[in-house]
């Protein structure tokens, strides 16, 4: 039986290391986007400030880049070195979505980006500028194939398990990517990364013209952020609250964690604003709740109900029961008993052969669990309440606070005084930590909201991990730590190096730290 | 004509290509970083040398990515049991590669000497280290790595990292950072002039005959002093994979019976050999361009030499030869086979001829006049 301690280092590292790509992720899908509007700009009005707008935050999304791809490898490789089981299991699945990715998204950004740099002598304005868009599609296609691939462990459709091989296998390649889980995911996620590069953008604009500086620069990097941050927050939002709707659909079990909801509760059920869940107590005190809302948000009706974490529980209860006739079933299949009566009644169970799996904890065989390890099974399937619940309302409170800014300096803007308005100025500074906290925990409550499963109701996610000793596991999470550590204070050192000086480090001659004058034309 | 044998068969083919084209592009790049520290005297030189590279070195890592993705796309059973059995060894790769994205994109970005120096050291460590080890990993390949499966098909490794840097493996080990930095130092010699220029001339001079050396001393090892195991009995080519289904013995006919019962698999050590001879004769000379095309050819050869000798393995068991991967029982199911087929084959002309077209707009030599005239710029 695989060791509990290899288990939760695997996660440990596996969860470290995606968190902390996704430090840059966001802000990449965000910049090349943010880019190419600035560029386009600057080849349709010629006005040179626009180009160096381009140049310049190019250099700050050029370092954020870096370690976008020193990050990202990590995780290309650690499906391999920690989760073989996992690989194995669904790469028939798995695999040639990432090898999609390699081929339409990560070639494209990465053959551009040098080019983005580079190429600015070598290309006539158009050609740069379509060199620009494309690393953005590139960005963004990237997030579609990787989200396409989190989508189908969230709600894996177009697969089934077949015995002869012993894991899951494709068979419909169209279903996989048509995932409605995955379509929601990408639009949200994407358009968070478009926030997290405005508010970037935003924030730092804040800052030059708080301290008068670079000022016609700052202003229109301002009003472009402000613009493009206000479509995408409202995106985010939209989406996020359409993803509520989907996981209502596929997740229900996720979507009560979230909400704290242990009873089934009459149609339509309240929204708990706020509270303290008792995990072991399976109740939530001190509830504030909205009447009617989480009913109208997760089935868009009023009659029907969203179910509570007991009674989805007692549901996993009937699958683990199921599950042990299929794995009994599929033993037999393996011992060489192809009879027909075997094959149907493999196939009649084989959806719940998971939640048999997920007996592998308690007993090897499965089929000799007796009523408390099945007990025990059903209650693994409801993940913890308590960090799933606040995570959420962190990554909530944030948008709405982010939509706030973005609608504020999108009026001022219009009204032509922002400069004036140096609360706001000074608030958009504060806030540039936002969209990082609302990405960070977004993604918490996607993945830990999926325990105990890798790929829900497949694989668990004991099941998943690599023959590794945790001693491997300590070297590499040491390695990473160390290595990430440095680079970050790196990276961190860079960025307010260029922030401080700003467009002057272009050389243009134009900018404050350069010359006597501050204004950009 | 795209039933299940002949899907896996191709798609033997195309992860060759893919690994090949990984071989030829990050090869130049790793050599180039590895002579970085050399072949720089002063920070100018320095800077002319990872700027032969760096606009396009991002690009040709997507190759490596891309290996890794087709492997788990089309032979599941051989990433996750390669990537976990040799856990520190792959680790290692990793965290080597971690120097190369930020050496290149922050070196230059402080004028501090020790900031700089420190990076061409790190860049020396990122481009040296994974040749190194990937050619130990190619030796291992050759040499059968301690794994078995169970009956779930879960793999457990029962080796250690030690293990792996057996003589002959590291041996392999060396030939490859040789061959990258022969490969690298052609390149770095076509892109500049003057002194960058005759250095590398140089430095092809010198390693052309100890990386034709250390081929021949591992040719000859293989063909006298390394056991091949052989399948006895096996499911058939288009059967479900399921490595299990399969009776293998330790030791059959020999490396060198393999090729000679397929003579035509000779061409591809010929290939080798001759590739890198004239790469090295012509590179020590003026013909830069030509003794590039060669060497690529020639490492080509390598490869294609390694892939025919392990045919159908892919990768050997030394513990439990059972449980030995080939191309037959390990690959993904004929759907997945089939998609990934039809995406490659839309998706690499693309991707070949915009590669084509960037180099293109980017090419031209790398001189220090060049280099001071973007400062702000340029890596």
């Amino acid at each position: 039986m695989i060791g509990d301690d290899v288990v939760m280092l695997s996660r440990l590292q596996f969860g470290l290391t995606a968190l902390y790509h996704f430090l840059f992720v966001p802000l990449t899908l965000g910049m090349t986007f943010i880019l190419g509007i600035m560029e386009s700009v600057y080849v349709m009005t010629g006005k040179e400030v626009y180009k160096d707008m381009t140049k310049f935050w190019g250099k700050l999304f050029g370092i954020n880049f870096a370690m976008g791809v020193t990050t990202g490898l990590t995780l290309e490789f650690q499906f391999g070195t920690n989760w073989a089981y996992y690989s194995h299991y669904v790469g028939d699945i798995f695999g040639p979505l990432l090898a999609s990715e390699g081929w339409m998204a990560f070639f494209l950004e990465s053959t551009f980006v040098g080019l983005f740099f580079f190429g600015w002598d070598k290309l006539t304005k158009v050609q740069h500028l379509t060199v620009t868009w494309l690393l953005a599609v590139g960005t963004s296609l990237s997030a579609l194939w990787i989200l396409i691939a989190n989508g189908w462990m969230q709600y894996p459709v177009g697969a089934e398990f077949n015995y002869e091989t012993l894991r899951m296998e494709m068979t419909s390649f169209a279903d996989v990517i048509l995932n409605p889980v995955a379509q929601v995911k990408f639009v949200h996620t994407v358009a968070a990364g478009y926030v997290t590069g405005s508010m970037f953008v935003l924030g730092i604009s804040s800052w030059y013209l708080l301290n008068k500086r670079d000022i016609g620069f700052a202003r229109r990097s301002f009003s472009i952020a402000s613009a493009f941050g206000l479509a995408s927050i409202l995106s985010v939002i939209v989406l996020g609250d359409e993803s509520g709707y989907t996981s209502g659909e596929t997740q229900k079990m996720k979507l009560a964690a979230i909400e704290a909801e242990w009873e089934t509760e009459p149609a339509p059920a309240s929204f708990t604003l706020i509270g303290i869940p008792d995990q072991n107590g399976q109740r939530t005190g001190y509830a504030i709740k909205i009447p009617f809302l989480l009913g109208l948000m997760a089935t868009r009706s009023i009659d029907e109900e969203v179910k509570g974490l007991k009674e989805l529980q007692e549901g996993s209860l009937v699958r683990v029961k199921n599950g042990m006739v299929a794995y009994g079933e599929l033993q037999k299949l393996r011992s060489g008993d192809h009879s027909d009566a075997t094959k149907q009644a493999f196939a009649e169970h084989k959806a719940d052969l998971g939640y048999g799996l997920l007996l592998k904890k308690y007993t090897e065989n499965v089929v000799d669990a007796d009523a408390a390890m099945i007990e025990k099974a059903a209650n693994d399937t409801i993940p913890k309440v308590a960090p799933l619940f606040w995570t959420f309302r962190v990554m909530v409170a944030c948008g709405f606070t982010m939509l706030f800014v973005f609608a504020m300096t999108f009026y001022y803007c219009a009204t032509r005084v922002a400069d004036q308005k140096r609360w706001l100025l000074r608030m958009a500074v504060w806030c540039i930590p936002l969209p990082w906290i609302a990405a960070e925990t977004g993604w918490f409550v996607a993945e830990f909201g999926r325990q105990p499963w890798t790929i829900s109701g497949i694989l668990p996610t004991h099941l998943s991990v690599s023959s590794v000793s945790s001693g491997q596991l300590w070297f590499s999470i040491g390695g990473f730590a160390l290595f990430y550590t440095v680079l970050l204070i790196i990276e961190l050192y860079l960025m307010q190096k260029y922030v401080r000086i700003g467009p002057s480090s272009l050389h243009t001659g134009r900018y404050c730290h350069e010359q006597a004058t501050t204004t950009a034309h | 004509m795209f039933d299940y044998e002949t899907m896996r068969v191709i798609w033997w083919l195309f992860i060759g290509v893919v690994a090949i084209a990984f071989a030829l592009t990050e090869g130049f790049d790793f050599g180039v970083s590895t002579l970085l520290p050399f072949v720089g005297k002063t920070d100018v030189e320095r800077r002319v040398i990872i700027n032969t590279v760096g606009a396009t070195w991002e690009g040709n890592q997507v190759w490596l990515v891309l290996l890794g993705g087709a492997i788990f796309a089309v032979w599941p059973a051989v990433y996750a049991t390669l990537f976990s059995g040799l856990y520190v060894a792959m680790l290692l790769v990793l965290f080597a590669l971690f120097f190369r994205p930020a050496g290149f994109d922050y070196r230059s970005k402080v004028s501090d000497p020790r900031w700089r120096n420190a990076w061409d050291w790190g860049l020396f460590i990122g481009g040296t280290l994974p040749p190194v080890l990937l050619g130990v990993l190619v030796g291992n390949l050759i040499l059968g790595l301690p794994f078995h499966l169970d009956q779930d098909l879960r793999a457990f490794y029962d080796g250690s990292f030690w293990g792996l840097l057996s003589p002959f493996a590291l041996l392999c080990g060396v030939v490859s950072l040789l061959a990258s930095s022969f490969h690298g130092a052609l390149f770095l010699k076509w892109r500049t002039e003057d002194v960058i220029h005759d250095r590398a001339t140089q430095t092809v001079a010198i390693l052309g005959p100890l990386l034709l050396a250390g081929m021949v001393a591992v040719t000859l090892w293989v063909f006298i002093g390394i056991d091949r195991p052989e399948i006895t009995q096996m499911a058939a080519t288009d059967a479900p994979s399921n490595p299990l289904n399969k009776a293998v013995i330790a030791v059959g006919a020999s490396w060198l019976q393999h090729f000679m019962a397929h003579p035509w698999m000779l061409l591809a050590p010929l290939l080798g050999f001759l590739g890198l001879i004239l790469a090295w004769l012509l590179g020590k000379g003026t013909s830069t361009m030509a003794a590039f095309l060669f060497s690529s050819l020639g490492i080509a050869g390598i490869l294609l030499t390694v892939g025919f000798g392990l045919f159908p393995f892919l990768l050997i068991s030394s513990t439990d030869p059972r449980s030995s991967l080939t191309l037959w029982d390990a690959s993904s199911s004929h759907t997945t086979l089939l998609w990934a087929f039809w995406i490659t084959v839309v998706f690499l002309p693309i991707v070949l001829l915009y590669t084509r077209w960037v180099y293109k707009i980017l090419w031209g030599s790398i001189t220090e006049a060049s280099v001071l005239k973007d400062s702000h710029t340029l890596y």
